[in-house]
């Protein structure tokens, strides 16, 4: 494996009963690029990331992230070797404030479970980390606000930050720009660029605009199989991505 | 362990296996179908002796019947009941958080139990079953086995037969099974969802009410018969898988076999033999033998 | 000298311990007799709401854990001698988080409506080895011969077998076990708790392993049963295992939600609010003939307080303050 790939998915394939969601599904994540996963819908591609992410088990396959075999991990022994992901529909915590949804995430880099009596709020390390999401996110001024008073776009922007703040070399993200108008499109965007050069990520997404604009690599997915993966403008070009589409515009 | 002794334990445990299957069936579904955790259904099964008790003196002396009429005429006030508590308290509980739902069903039990106090008193009551079905059958030798007890088991098959047949083959039975495995679904599919919670919910308290009916003569009618039933119910909904039909009768079984054969060869653990079971299911399937959904 | 702000937000409950501290004074010997009762179930709510309110789950076999203590403090008991307290309290709480590891280990394998289901299965379980086997004298029940003491040297510092020394030993437990709770729902392990109980799959994606969270949970809060369990042994002298039976874990869940889930001052108001309510129904002077059915009234309170209080007594200021604000838009 190039040293620069830090999480490989090899074959990876998901059946439920007699349906295979996800068939002989390949890819590499490489640092400071982005590889978005488009697709028609069902083609499997949230399945794809929750098998990447552990939540559900993969069928066959491997996935190894920095060159280790975690196909059999449990999700949050993933997450703490540096697997981090984002939701499609918001999973934040409503009740906590903005700060305390990034500084509990972070917490999980911070655990010390047997230790009873010191106060959560004197971690440090967790606070900073959590700060830390909150500014690169453009959260910071709204760290005592309750997230579920946010707007759409902020709770969607708190997701990533929740997903930041455990400090992961790889991104999964599931459709973050969901539900978003212009503007809020255009903020994401310009972090999702910041995010790069740190990261590697995973972007699963409908709207073909921002994935031809920010994207590195593209894989599309048509019933659980892939049918290209190569550099945007190749999949731009390709015969079998345009028929799979039907007359969508990729231009 | 001899051969008759073994056919009539073998028989017992059929018998009671198939009674919990009845009650266990109705938990099973309102909880599948209507995510309501209903504590109070093992006041059905009461409800349905002390009518068992109560219903064949007046049924005798205004209607010239006996036991069948009886049974009928508890049966329709079964489902009369159902609906009501239904429309009056049940569907009050279906978007509230499960702890409500205990709570409140919990509330119900305590209801139940002190009306009945109030309306038949705390003794101790017996039910004389039909004359010709007294009497028993001989096994073997030296054993005999008890008409009515088979009776019994028969009554059980025959429900569970006309639940296979309504569940798989009518249309109100696809609604049931595909309400089982995903309860949004069927709404948005334009099915009269109100209506199917009614009709399911009357059904399960008429088929606790059956069983507590046909057992009354065998296990006598008393306060407080209705929470241990309750509990084993539990357990074989546990066992079985939520929302499966088929989990449930095959875990009433077991749960029927590991009682009785427990009850015989380890007197003493009797009582917790059951939960060892469902320990080692669990252990084995978090989610039941037949999970749904 | 200003006081810290954690300090003056405590001055409630500063003034109700001072308040039971004072109580024994101006109580006659019934009143002091129920206010030992009350916390004592106070320290077992506080036990039921670390796993209800605070980690979000709902078991319906607590009182297992409260029997399993109370047992052990009467078997381990010397049938003749003075059992030494700070060898026997242990023991007692010991037992009872056994049991919690066991039926945790498996229950928790469980989500959801089978969670409280198989929690209510196996306190069954516990009920019937009482019940059922000779190992705590069956349906009658065993005593508690003599009553512990703490001795120090040869001398006796502390004696249970005096009410008054035993009322204080009752408030100095629910006062360090509301402190404990306190401070660990503050600590990362009870954060950890709170954002399971909000979101499990959220913390699992942040890399949280639950299980072992919940798991450890459930034995501290059975353990803390079991506290509740040993004062409720030493007070009567007398454990019997209706005390094991789901009305038992039915009427703590009561507690909890009647006082108000989520706060720990809910727990200790909704013991408080049961136990008068149980003695109020209970009343002959109030209903005559027809307290003998207090269960009924019992019933009716539960399903009106769950139906029309979803957040306690301690949110009643807060839901009576949201339905004045709506009322007047509705005129």
């Amino acid at each position: 494996m190039r040293p620069d790939v830090v999480l490989a998915a090899t074959d990876v394939t998901r059946r439920f009963g007699g349906l295979t969601a996800v068939d002989r599904v390949s890819l590499e994540l490489v640092r400071g690029a982005v590889h978005a996963v488009i697709g028609t819908n069902g083609a499997g591609k949230s399945t794809l990331v929750n098998v990447i992410a552990g939540e559900l088990p993969a069928s066959a396959g491997r996935i190894e992230l920095d060159g280790v075999d975690v196909t059999h991990w449990p999700q949050p022994r993933r997450a703490r070797a540096g697997l981090g992901r984002s939701y499609q529909r918001t999973t934040i915590f409503p009740r906590f404030t903005v700060f305390e949804n990034c500084r509990l995430s972070a917490q999980s880099r911070h655990q010390r479970g047997w230790d009873w009596w010191s106060a959560a709020a004197r971690c440090d390390a967790s606070a900073t980390q959590a700060r830390d999401a909150m500014a690169r996110t453009g959260l910071a001024t709204l760290g005592d606000r309750v997230a579920g008073t946010l707007s759409h776009g902020q709770k969607r922007q708190l997701e990533i930050a929740m997903c930041l703040a455990t400090a992961p070399q790889v991104l999964l993200l599931d459709e973050p720009l969901a539900g978003m108008g212009p503007e809020e499109t255009e903020r994401m965007l310009a972090l999702l660029d910041a995010l790069k050069p740190g990261h590697a990520i995973l972007l699963v997404e409908h709207d073909m605009d921002a994935v031809f604009r920010i994207a590195d690599r593209i894989t599309v997915m048509v019933n659980g199989g892939v049918i290209a993966s190569d550099r945007p403008d190749a999949v731009r070009a390709n015969a079998a991505v345009q028929t799979a589409y039907l007359g969508d515009t990729l231009a | 362990m001899d051969l008759a002794t073994f056919l009539v334990q073998c028989l017992n445990a059929l018998q009671y296996g198939l009674l919990l299957f009845l009650v266990a069936s109705g938990l099973t579904l309102i909880f599948g179908i209507m995510g309501v955790i209903n504590l109070a259904h093992g006041s059905f099964y009461m409800i349905g002796a002390y009518l068992a008790y109560a219903l064949a003196p007046w049924v005798a002396l205004h209607l010239g019947g006996g036991f069948f009429t009886a049974l009928l005429l508890g049966m329709m006030l079964a489902v009369a009941f159902g609906y009501a508590l239904e429309w009056g308290f049940v569907s009050y509980l279906y978007e509230r958080e499960h702890l409500q739902q205990v709570l409140m069903t919990y509330g119900l039990i305590l209801v139940f139990e002190e009306l009945r106090s109030l309306l038949a008193g705390d003794d101790v009551h017996g039910v004389k079953p039909p004359d010709w079905l007294t009497g028993s059958v001989p096994l073997g030798d030296l054993m005999t086995y008890p008409v009515y007890r088979l009776f019994m088991s028969g009554v059980c098959i025959a429900v569970a037969l006309g639940l296979y047949v309504v569940i798989a083959r009518t249309r109100i039975g696809m609604a049931i099974r595909a309400g089982a495995s995903n309860r949004e679904m069927v709404q948005s599919l334009g099915v009269n969802i109100r209506f199917l919670y009614r009709v399911v919910f009357a059904a399960g308290v008429a088929l606790a009410v059956l069983a507590g009916m046909i057992a009354a003569p065998v296990s006598s009618v008393y306060p407080g018969m209705g929470n241990q039933v309750l509990i084993i119910s539990f357990v074989v909904v546990v066992i079985g898988g939520i929302g499966s039909i088929r989990g449930a009768f095959l875990a009433s079984l077991l749960v029927g076999v590991v009682d009785t054969f427990g009850k015989v060869l380890f007197p003493q653990a009797a009582g917790v033999l059951v939960y060892v079971l469902m320990a080692a299911i669990l252990l084995w399937r978090p989610e039941g033998l037949f999970r749904q959904g | 000298m200003t006081m810290s702000p954690s300090l003056a937000r405590r001055w409630p409950d500063l003034a109700v311990v001072a308040l039971l501290a004072a109580f024994p004074w101006f109580g006659g010997k019934f009143e002091v007799d129920l206010a030992t009762t009350i916390m004592i179930l106070a320290v077992f709510a506080l036990s039921l709401e670390l796993l209800v309110g605070a980690t979000g789950l709902v078991s319906f076999g607590h009182a297992a854990f409260f029997g399993v203590a109370a047992y052990a403090t009467a078997l381990l008991a010397p049938k003749a001698a003075a059992p030494a307290l700070l060898v026997l309290l242990p023991a007692a709480m010991a037992a009872a988080a056994a049991f919690a590891a066991f039926v945790g280990a498996l229950s928790l394998r469980t989500r959801g409506i089978y969670f409280i289901m198989v929690t209510l299965a196996f306190a069954q379980m516990a009920y019937y080895v009482f019940h059922d086997t000779k190992l705590g004298g069956g349906s009658d029940g065993i005593y508690l011969n003599v009553k512990p003491v703490l001795a120090v040297g040869g001398a006796v510092v502390l004696d249970l077998d005096r009410s008054l020394a035993f009322y204080y030993f009752a408030l100095a437990a629910l006062v360090a076990t509301f402190a404990f709770l306190a401070v660990l729902l503050r600590s990362r392990f009870g954060r950890a708790l709170a954002g399971i109980k909000a979101n499990e799959q959220r913390m699992r994606a942040a890399g949280f392993s639950t299980y072992p969270y919940k798991l450890a949970a459930f034995v501290v809060a059975g353990a803390l049963a079991g506290l509740a369990g040993f004062l409720y042994a030493v007070k009567d002298g007398f454990v019997n295992p209706e005390i094991l039976a789901w009305h038992q874990s039915g009427a703590v869940l009561l507690m909890i939600i009647l006082g108000g889930i989520g706060r720990l001052r809910g727990a200790v108001l909704g013991a408080f609010a049961f136990v008068l309510l149980k003695e109020f129904f209970q009343s002959e002077a109030i209903f005559g003939a027809f307290a003998r059915h207090w269960q009924l009234l019992l019933g009716l309170a539960i399903i009106a307080c769950v139906a029309l209080m979803p957040d306690g007594l301690i949110g009643l200021a807060a839901q009576l303050r949201r339905t004045r604000a709506v009322a007047p838009r509705a005129s």
